[in-house]
């Protein structure tokens, strides 16, 4: 039962192609394989959170992780750009390559692993600084620019592609915590993708906002994913169909099952994939 | 009977009064207490109330009045010239009256006739100064007759008014449980009258710190104005040269000029700023962004004995190590520097203020949230960078109200001071050179022989409300800050 579990996601990746014949729309939109997890394990002290994961990720698309609370796919997210190395007590074992580079490799310096790796989080988290600033934070650090009108560009690129350009391009030098919960949630968006990361990883994204913000924000991640490999985390079932090429449901630390976000939700092969997202329990 | 037998006889009949009053309560209600309004207990504190509390007043009331309306009454016997006289002089008559009415009670029948005899002048006083001296009651001179009649009166007035107010309070007791005990009903509202009342108690808690600050403000003030009555208040701010001279020689003979001890305080605070805020900082960054649970858990109370030091210790380090040290390092490299200085003051004061700094930033920087830092970790910052951009801006204005907190402790400062900066009032740039301060000059105005009626005395007083001015300012400004950034993230 277990083997079976882990094997699917391995096979998905192996016959890429011979969804495409059973099933047309969703598997078409995969890009090419970006994140590949193999056995990760992980603990808090003593505690296992994690019990060997293997998930592929895949560009051009958005992969949802769904799964009860505490059943570590925050975790295993937040594994993906090693954020997890703040916390002391965090220990990771396994395999995860990004573009087939291991990210774990005493050689791969996290700082710039998290460049490439940008992160949107559950609360709007915006400095408090300016709204401009707030978007040249990241550029700034990492020389990006080299004069004012290059940085412009970037704060103007960046806040277009989230959407809020229209909404704040008369008060830039407002403080970014001046801004709707739903605004600032933009603007920490424009802020992950101010440094053309080539994953964006988004931990329950909109789990603090209301309805209309949260339908902003999720037409913002349909247009990102054409250019950005997506993985967002969230507790919504609706908001994992409606975003998500693939989605992984987790349980107890395991992943149970991954597959086509059309495929989880109307036929999935697991009991308990079948009882979560028909709300049976969770 | 004492008052403080009366009140342990008060207190217990609350005690008494509060399971009555439960008792009671329970009874009224047939043992249904879901028909209670309140809940037993409470009918048995306000049983409780009713029976201790109007009593306890009146004693209270008693105790405070008593000595000053028997005292005047006995007064009333005493010759006019005495009347007339001084304060002192009453005072100093009055005082003999109580030693006498005092030694009273202890006389026997006999030995008080002898008394009764010499108020009236049928025996001598010199009769009833031996009967009271053979009970310890020794008088310098035999008392005069007047004296005699003044504590008779004291003595006899006391005793019957005391009796009397035993009698009323408990009298008022008994009352308050009789109407209290008939108003206990499953129907009356017992809590709320007993939380009307806790909440007065709490009040007045509070209003007796108000109040004495108020106090000391105000007495401060009087004395202050009485100063600038020998002093013009020019003369006393822009002044620049402090020399008060001794009370003998002359009133309004000295010069009280603020502004060398100003400076000498702002100077040596200056100095010790510059120490603390550094390091304080430094320590406070890396107790909260580096150090590991363990190290932290160590480090900081340590850190933080240093604010339990007495300052006079470190006056004590000051003055026989530190300040040694620094003249002999000097004197190697060519400096005269001055056992007590600026910079010995200054620096060791630093020391003392470090956890001032260290805690309150250490707070503060972790009152960031750890969203903002995850935030910044995210986009690839590393982690001087997100202190440094992030952390430090954000926590900006709680640590310069940290370091306003300091400094007033800082100007405050008194031991130190005294011992480590000279009492030289000098106005000099030089770190080397030992200066004074506020709080010196108001220590060494105010030790020794003193006359209150004398600008030399009254100066500290001026002196101590420019300092309170001063670091009132200082508080209620690092205040508003502090409060002002705490706002930023509820």
């Amino acid at each position: 039962m277990e083997a079976k579990v882990e094997d699917r996601p391995a096979m998905t990746v192996e016959q890429p192609a011979e969804p495409k014949e059973t099933d047309d729309a969703a598997p078409a939109a995969l890009g090419e394989l970006k994140i590949k997890a193999t056995d990760v394990n992980l603990w808090y002290g003593e505690k296992q959170a994690l019990f060997d994961v293997n998930l592929e990720v895949f560009g051009q698309s958005v992969t949802a992780l769904i799964g009860p609370s505490g059943c570590g796919k925050s975790t295993f997210l937040r594994c993906l750009n090693r954020m997890n190395d703040v916390i002391d007590i965090c220990k990771v074992k396994g395999d995860i390559r990004l573009d087939g580079e291991d990210i774990y490799a005493p050689e791969v310096d996290p700082v710039q692993l998290r460049a490439r790796v940008g992160m949107v989080f559950q609360k709007p988290n915006p400095f408090p600084k300016s709204i401009y600033e707030n978007v040249a934070y990241a550029p700034r650090l990492h020389g990006l620019c080299a004069t004012k009108a290059q940085m412009d560009e970037v704060v103007e690129t960046s806040l277009i592609k989230a959407g809020l350009w229209e909404e704040v391009k008369d008060r830039l030098d407002a403080p970014g915590t001046g801004l709707s919960g739903g605004q600032q949630q933009r603007l920490c968006i424009a802020r992950a993708i101010s440094v053309n990361p080539e994953v964006l990883l988004m931990d329950e994204p909109c789990s603090a906002l209301d309805p209309i913000a949260t339908a902003t924000i999720e037409t913002l991640i349909d247009e990102l994913k054409e250019n950005l490999c997506i993985a967002i985390v969230t507790h919504s079932m609706q908001q994992a169909a409606r975003v998500s090429q693939r989605t992984a449901f987790f349980h107890l630390g395991k992943l149970v099952e991954v597959n086509d976000t059309s495929t989880i939700f109307t036929n999935p092969s697991d009991q308990r994939t079948q009882d979560y997202v028909t709300g049976r329990f969770g | 009977m004492s008052s403080l037998t009366i009140l342990a006889i008060l207190i217990g009949a609350g005690v008494l009064a509060y399971f009555i009053g439960r008792m009671r309560s329970i009874q009224t209600c047939g043992g249904q207490q879901q028909n209670l309004h309140s809940r037993p207990s409470y009918h048995g504190y306000y049983l409780a109330i009713l029976t201790a509390l109007p009593a306890i007043i009146l004693l209270a009331v008693w105790g405070i009045a008593e000595r000053p309306l028997t005292r005047y009454v006995a007064m009333q016997e005493l010759p006019a010239k005495v009347l007339q006289g001084s304060d002192a002089e009453k005072a100093l008559t009055m005082s003999v009256v109580d030693t006498i009415a005092e030694g009273l009670p202890q006389l026997s029948p006999e030995e008080y006739e002898v008394l009764r005899k010499a108020r009236y002048g049928f025996v001598t006083t010199s009769d009833a100064r031996d009967v009271l001296a053979r009970h310890g009651v020794v008088l310098g001179s035999d008392p005069d007759r007047s004296l005699l009649a003044a504590a008779d009166e004291l003595a006899s007035r006391a005793e019957p008014a005391g009796s009397r107010c035993r009698s009323a309070c408990f009298a008022l007791a008994a009352l308050g449980f009789v109407w209290g005990y008939s108003r206990i009903r499953p129907e009356l509202r017992a809590r709320n009258i007993v939380e009307r009342v806790m909440r007065g108690g709490l009040f007045l808690a509070s209003t007796v710190a108000v109040l004495t600050t108020v106090g000391i403000v105000l007495s401060v003030l009087f004395e202050t104005i009485h100063f600038f009555q020998f002093v013009s208040p020019f003369d006393f701010l822009f002044g620049t040269v402090w020399d008060p001279r001794f009370a003998t020689v002359g009133k309004a003979e000295g010069q009280f000029g603020l502004l060398p001890l100003l400076w000498g305080t702002l100077f040596i605070s200056a100095v010790a700023l510059l120490v603390a805020v550094p390091v304080g900082l430094f320590a406070a960054i890396y107790m909260s962004e580096y150090a590991g649970s363990k190290v932290r858990a160590f480090a900081k109370p340590v850190l933080e004995i240093l604010a339990g030091i007495p300052t006079i210790v470190y006056g004590f380090f000051a003055l026989s190590v530190f300040g040694p040290l620094l003249r002999d390092l000097g004197f190697n490299i060519g400096l005269e520097i001055s056992a007590s200085s600026v910079l010995t003051a200054g620096i060791v004061m630093g020391v003392m203020i470090i956890p001032f700094v260290s805690s309150l930033s250490d707070d503060i920087i972790n009152a960031v949230p750890q969203s903002l830092r995850e935030g910044s970790y995210g986009l690839g910052a590393t982690q001087s960078e997100t202190i440094k951009k992030v952390i430090l801006p954000a926590a900006l204005p709680g640590i310069v109200g940290a370091v306003l907190l300091a400094a007033s402790r800082a100007i405050g400062e008194t031991m130190i001071v005294v011992l480590a900066a000279g009492i030289a009032a000098n106005l000099t740039l030089n770190p080397l050179e030992p200066v004074t301060t506020i709080t010196v000059k108001i220590v060494s105005q105010l030790t020794g022989d003193l006359e209150f009626n004398s600008p030399q005395t009254l100066v500290a007083f001026a002196l101590g409300l420019t300092l309170f001015i001063i670091t009132l300012a200082l508080n209620v400004y690092a205040l508003y800050i502090v409060r002002k950034y705490r706002e930023q993230y509820e």
